[in-house]
């Protein structure tokens, strides 16, 4: 029986693993870095799956293929089905129409239901509200992932895959680069704080025309702050200027967070192809699977379904844009 | 036809870059419109995204960097020499940004940093107000191109003076004239080409439009429409009808 090797051990690459054992191939990963932690990028992501939100500024098939994403992580880790609300102060109230407009799947909310929903949401007249959207701990998630491959056989290699390595499956994000001309990184920046004082259980969409927030809930008081996108391949820091954003913004949405603790600050960069959505590409004996761009577990499911498809039954989804010897 | 800096635009259709969904749609845009020339900004992140300002520079337009987001005359200053090397033009296009919730020019500091970036050999493309005075300085200071606002950028407001602009297209008969900033409609684009403007430049109108490459053929359309009913010398608005059939006979009197 085939054996499959999966280079590199973030979401792309466990979700690949994950879903050829799922289908009953053989499969071992290399990644140096070892078990999922900060040396990935999707170790800094927001885990939201949220299709309909992401549409606003995407094209169809991120609607389309998000949507198999929250069934596919259920089977796998604790999926938080709760939705997503989505605000704007009165002054930007025509960014939320627009977001109505270019969305769908979505209530609109006043400020009673707001509060409703999500008590300390106190400043807002006016939202929407997509139910059926969910999110995931993103470290969370990948340790499910790690584990349940090691219980299923799988083998984790903490080394560089060896050259000429047969039926190869390369998921290194922006390592790639050397094989995928056309990849690029698109800089994200987050912060990890502690703010007991604020209660929110679902994802929390902050629309503004410069500095959009998005903060996702941990649990525990504990919440994810994102994230710039910035057409900047320096990873090497956060900007002063990125940081006031993210922190005025999340004050816009309830004051209490001016009193919250940084824990974390989060850099890196996203691997992106030129119109931003992800590819899979075979070149010889390795299958690339790459791009993921701000999707990395919206879209990973259907990019290693993908990717299991060519690999196992020789079909192309319509990810695949290149398959030559 | 004016010239910017000796240079004849292809097209008077000015197009950011900023804000698009993707690369690939931004250059889409480009390609449907035919925009004659691209905006580019600097500020963000010196010297690291190279990658994106190859694609800028692979769309084959000509390339007008911009200071956005500077607000005082040493950044823009900085920032227009990095873009001098980046992109290998003198062209800069000074943006200093007086309050950062209106986007408002401060005109002050544009005065005084054209005279720097003038006298250093850069060819100056002020974002200024449709101020009469404001814009003898900045000539004054050496810039031969002025880019008044329509209203402040990103509202989508249109041509919030059409006075002011009308008067300031009467006072620079001579000065190549851009609309810069708070066009949202194709009718606004064209508008200001009717009023005698030479380009418009906008890009938040396309680049967060639902469809952006549709939107930018609309604005090219409307661009060019707006520049041949100027070239066409309109009629003059008036309060009675004029029939255009000739009405001796009739019994119009009754």
């Amino acid at each position: 029986m085939t054996l499959w090797s999966v280079i590199g051990a973030g979401v792309a690459g466990l979700a690949v693993a994950s879903e050829l054992v799922s289908r009953g191939a053989r499969v071992q990963v290399f990644d140096p870095g070892g078990p999922p932690g900060p040396h990935g990028c999707s170790w800094w992501a927001g885990g939201m799956l949220a299709p309909w939100c992401e549409y606003e500024n995407a094209e169809e098939p991120v609607l389309r293929l998000g949507q198999e994403a929250i069934e596919w992580w259920a089977q796998r880790t604790d999926v938080r089905r709760c939705g997503t609300v989505v605000v704007a102060s009165a002054r930007d109230l025509p960014d939320l129409r627009r977001f109505a407009r270019r969305t769908e799947e979505f209530a609109e909310v006043d400020r009673e239901k707001i509060i409703k929903l999500e008590p300390d949401l106190t400043g807002f007249g006016k939202g929407l509200y997509f139910e059926r959207e969910a999110h995931v701990d993103p470290r969370q998630a990948l340790r499910d992932l790690y584990r349940q491959l090691q219980n299923q056989g799988v083998e984790f290699h903490r080394k560089l895959a060896p050259a000429q390595l047969k039926n190869a499956i390369d998921c290194r994000g922006l390592h790639a680069r050397e094989y995928l001309h056309d990849l690029r990184g698109v800089k994200g920046e987050m912060l990890v704080i502690r703010c007991p004082d604020v209660e929110l259980t679902r994802p929390v969409r902050l629309l503004h025309p410069r500095m959009p927030l998005y903060i996702v809930p941990r649990g525990d008081g504990v919440y994810m702050l994102g994230a710039t996108m910035i057409e900047s391949e320096d990873s090497s820091r956060i900007t002063a200027r990125s940081m006031l954003e993210l922190l005025s913004a999340a004050y816009a949405v309830n004051p209490a967070f001016g009193e919250a603790e940084v824990l974390e600050i989060g850099v890196d960069l996203r691997p992106t192809f030129p119109d931003n959505l992800p590819r899979i590409r075979r070149l010889g004996r390795t299958i690339y699977a790459n791009g993921l761009y701000r999707h990395g577990y919206l879209l990973a499911p259907a990019l290693a379904r993908g990717v299991a498809d060519l690999a196992l039954d020789n079909t192309h989804s319509e990810m695949v844009d290149e398959d030559r010897d | 036809m004016k010239t910017f800096y000796g240079t004849a635009l292809s097209n008077p259709l000015m197009l950011g870059t900023a804000q698009y969904p993707s690369p690939a749609i931004l250059e889409q845009a480009f390609r449907e419109s035919g925009a004659g020339v691209a905006t580019v900004s600097l500020r963000r992140e010196s010297g690291a995204g190279q990658t994106f300002w190859n694609m800028i520079r692979e769309l084959g337009v000509l390339i007008l960097p911009n200071t956005a987001g500077c607000h005082t005359v040493k950044e823009a200053v900085t920032t227009a020499h990095m873009a001098r090397e980046v992109f290998e033009t003198r062209w800069i296009k000074l943006e200093l940004i007086g309050h950062t919730d209106s986007l408002q020019p401060d005109v002050f500091q544009l005065v005084e940093a054209a005279r720097i970036l003038t006298e250093d050999g850069f060819q100056v493309f002020p974002y200024t107000t449709d101020d009469l005075i404001v814009g003898e300085r900045l000539l004054e200071a050496g810039c031969e191109v002025l880019m008044p606002w329509g209203a402040p950028i990103g509202s989508g407001r249109g041509l919030n003076n059409e006075y002011a602009l009308r008067a300031m297209r009467a006072e620079f008969s001579d000065i190549p004239l851009v609309v810069d900033a708070g066009i949202g409609l194709p009718s606004h684009a064209a508008h200001a080409m009717e009023l005698g403007y030479d380009a418009v430049l906008l890009n938040t109108a396309v680049a967060r439009a639902g469809d952006p490459v549709l939107m930018s053929k609309a604005m090219a359309q409307a661009t060019l429409a707006g520049q041949l009913a100027h070239q066409a010398d309109p009629i003059e608005a008036r309060d009675m009808a004029e029939p255009s059939t000739p009405v001796v006979g009739k019994a119009f009197l009754s």
